[in-house]
């Protein structure tokens, strides 16, 4: 029963870590860069929540409505000015400003809402499911975050397969300069994909809190290194991927620390991404593409 | 013409002898500390305190003026080395600070070296004192709260058997954790459980589980009040109500912002210095700050508070004069520092030679959303 009880927990924590994974996988699929800025959208989309909770008094619906306005066009807004400008530049360049990026928003939320942490409200309460005589308890927000992450996988996999937009997507992600020979507008399409990405942040910060109620200007930080690995785990670039990649990291985070080491616990994490690596280097789901000679 | 300009300078002298004869002294203080990122809620708070404490001693007119340089660390050992080469270099004559443990330990280094007189309000390792006899403290120790806790658990008969749960990335909670565990053992208390975290941490549910599982009926917090805040609110997703007790570090948990207090009844922890205080040093501080920066100060505050006023006392002791330089002062600051005693927000203090402060920790338990003290 401990077994399951833990495994429960791992569920719950990896599908936060799934929900984040989602948007890094987007954008990496379409925009081929690594958004690092991404678990700090997250913490802004949380703080937005945060205040037309509490001092707004919006309720929750309209609240998350309004973080994934601002979340929105806060991703537009970054890909507009810091990362439109490195198109032609190296992946490295890229990636450096992306970093850069995160510590902007990092210190940007410091300087808004302070250093003091704050508790994040329970917007919704959906109680606790008791199975086996109470022995073992499902908190109501990990089959939220679990049927999110189902609703979301499932709506980004239709939308890039069957909508034109989607399909514009796919085009840029596979060949830029082929894409855009064929009349598929590349800037739009990258703006899109932020504006995606950034939306499902402003979810999964209201997920990530509602299951970790503290929020502070790193609370996105972490999580988003981890999601950024589970991504990379499940086959980065791969939408179910991102999703087995997220689940899985949760349980071994938790088994790892409940049966092994709580001091070990992240170092267990890292060790099984790296053998995964050695032995599938793509990752989980991830399709090998053969670079043409 | 020249007569005039013969009587201006000969007044401008005889103003200047005569401040020198009311001893009028201009003392520099540089504060170093977090202000921005993870750990600024110290900085900020020892900055704050220092501040009013600053501005309280230039008003009180006694001939005694300070001024305060401030400093902005990150909590980083190295940016704290830059920054005490800036405040260096704008002539500090003593440091409060730094407000956290590692870059206090890297300051303190350079600043043993250079003789620059150093009075931290919370960096809390021996480490920080260990081997310099130049940098003071205005807070507990770790060990001196790890076997304080030990006493009070063993003493008021808390609990029997005890869970421990700690930040191993963090020298502080670490430093509490192993004087706790010593004292513990020496007390005959049975620590049941022990499990460890670190700040990047967001999952609780292990720890507080298997703390659970192991029949813990008091959980030991030598952390900050952040990770405590979790660690309340896993234990009642899963009905595990055990006492709670943590240490200084705990002490911030009423006023986290949206943080349900009815979580916190009946948590315990030993701490130099409460808000909800009544008498009139800490009413008055207490409204000052509220005034000020609207919030409730933390013990940080208290600490930054007493730190100037102590160092102002060591600097009459030793009779300290406007723009001496750090390195001259040093070691007559040593001296008074262990002949003064200072009756502060934190408690009356005196220092002994290796840097450590004495005085009394208090244990509190939280009633109603309030501090109220274990005793009544």
């Amino acid at each position: 029963m401990e077994f399951l009880s833990y495994l429960v927990n791992g569920i719950s924590l990896g599908s936060i870590y799934a929900i984040i994974a989602l948007g890094y996988t987007m954008v990496y699929g379409i925009a081929k860069m690594l958004n690092f800025a991404h678990g700090d959208v997250i913490m802004v989309g949380a703080y937005i929540i945060f205040c037309a909770a509490q001092y707004w008094n919006l309720p929750p619906l309209l609240s998350l409505l309004l973080a994934m306005l601002v979340c929105t066009l806060l991703g537009i807004t970054i890909e507009k000015l810091a990362y439109k400008p490195l198109r032609q530049a190296t992946s490295l360049a890229v990636l450096i400003t992306a970093i850069g990026m995160s510590y902007l928003l990092q210190n940007t939320a410091l300087l808004i809402w302070g250093a003091n942490p704050k508790v994040f409200p329970s917007l919704f309460d959906l109680g606790t499911i008791s199975l086996f005589g109470g022995r073992l308890s499902v908190k109501g927000e990990t089959l939220v975050t679990i049927a999110a992450n189902i609703v979301i996988m499932v709506g980004l996999t239709l939308f890039t397969s069957r909508s034109r937009m989607g399909k514009a997507m796919r085009c840029v992600s596979e060949d830029r300069g082929a894409a855009e020979l064929m009349g598929i507008n590349v800037n739009t399409t990258i703006s899109m994909t932020f504006a995606i990405g950034s939306a499902l942040a402003a979810i999964a910060g209201l997920l990530l809190c509602s299951t970790y109620p503290v929020l502070q200007p790193t609370t996105g930080a972490m999580p988003g290194i981890k999601a950024f690995t589970a991504a990379v785990f499940g086959g980065i670039g791969s939408i179910p991927g991102a999703m087995l990649g997220g689940v899985l990291l949760g349980i071994i985070e938790i088994l790892g620390k409940a049966y092994i080491s709580t001091e070990l616990g992240d170092a267990i994490v890292f060790a099984v991404l790296i053998i995964v690596l050695l032995v599938r280097p793509t990752g989980l789901l991830g399709k090998a593409v053969r670079e043409k000679v | 013409m020249k007569k005039i300009l013969a009587l201006v300078l000969a007044a401008c002298l005889a103003l200047a002898v005569c401040s020198a004869l009311a001893e009028d002294v201009t003392l520099k203080i540089a504060h170093i500390g977090p202000q921005t990122g993870g750990a600024a809620v110290y900085g900020l708070a020892t900055y704050r305190g220092a501040k009013i404490a600053a501005e309280e001693i230039t008003a009180a007119d006694n001939g005694i003026t300070i001024e305060l340089l401030n400093e902005d660390d990150t909590h980083d050992a190295e940016k704290a080395v830059n920054a005490y080469n800036n405040v260096m270099e704008q002539g500090a004559q003593m440091i409060v600070g730094t407000a956290t443990t590692a870059p206090c330990i890297a300051v303190g280094a350079k600043a043993f070296e250079e003789r620059v007189f150093m009075l931290t309000p919370s960096a809390s390792s021996t480490d920080v004192t260990a081997d310099k006899d130049n940098v003071y403290q205005v807070c507990f120790t770790d060990p001196n709260q790890g076997s304080a806790s030990a006493a009070v658990i063993k003493e008021k008969k808390l609990g029997t058997k005890i869970a421990v749960i700690y930040n191993n990335a963090d020298a502080y909670s670490t430093g509490i954790y192993q004087t706790f565990v010593a004292k513990a053992a020496e007390l005959g208390l049975e620590i049941v459980s022990t499990t460890t975290f670190t700040d990047d941490t967001t999952d609780f549910s292990v720890q507080v589980a298997d703390a659970q599982s192991k029949g813990a009926d008091l959980v030991f917090l030598p952390i900050y009040y952040t990770p405590a805040s979790q660690i309340l609110i896993a234990a009642n997703s899963i009905g595990y109500k055990p006492l709670f007790f943590g240490v200084d570090g705990m002490d911030g948990i009423l006023t986290l912002e949206g943080f349900d207090t009815a979580l916190a009844e009946g948590v315990m922890l030993l701490t130099p210095f409460v808000a909800d205080a009544k008498d009139d040093l800490t009413v008055k501080f207490v409204t000052k700050y509220k005034e000020l920066y609207n919030e409730v100060p933390n013990q940080f505050a208290a600490d930054g508070y007493d730190c100037v006023y102590a160092l102002v006392e060591a600097a009459k002791l030793a009779e300290a004069k406007t723009g001496e330089p750090a390195e001259e002062l040093c070691d007559r600051l040593i001296a008074a520092m262990q002949q003064i005693t200072v009756a502060g927000l934190t408690g009356t203090m005196t220092w002994s030679a290796n840097g450590e402060v004495e005085k009394i920790p208090t244990a509190m338990v939280i009633r109603d959303g309030a501090y109220v003290g274990l005793d009544n």
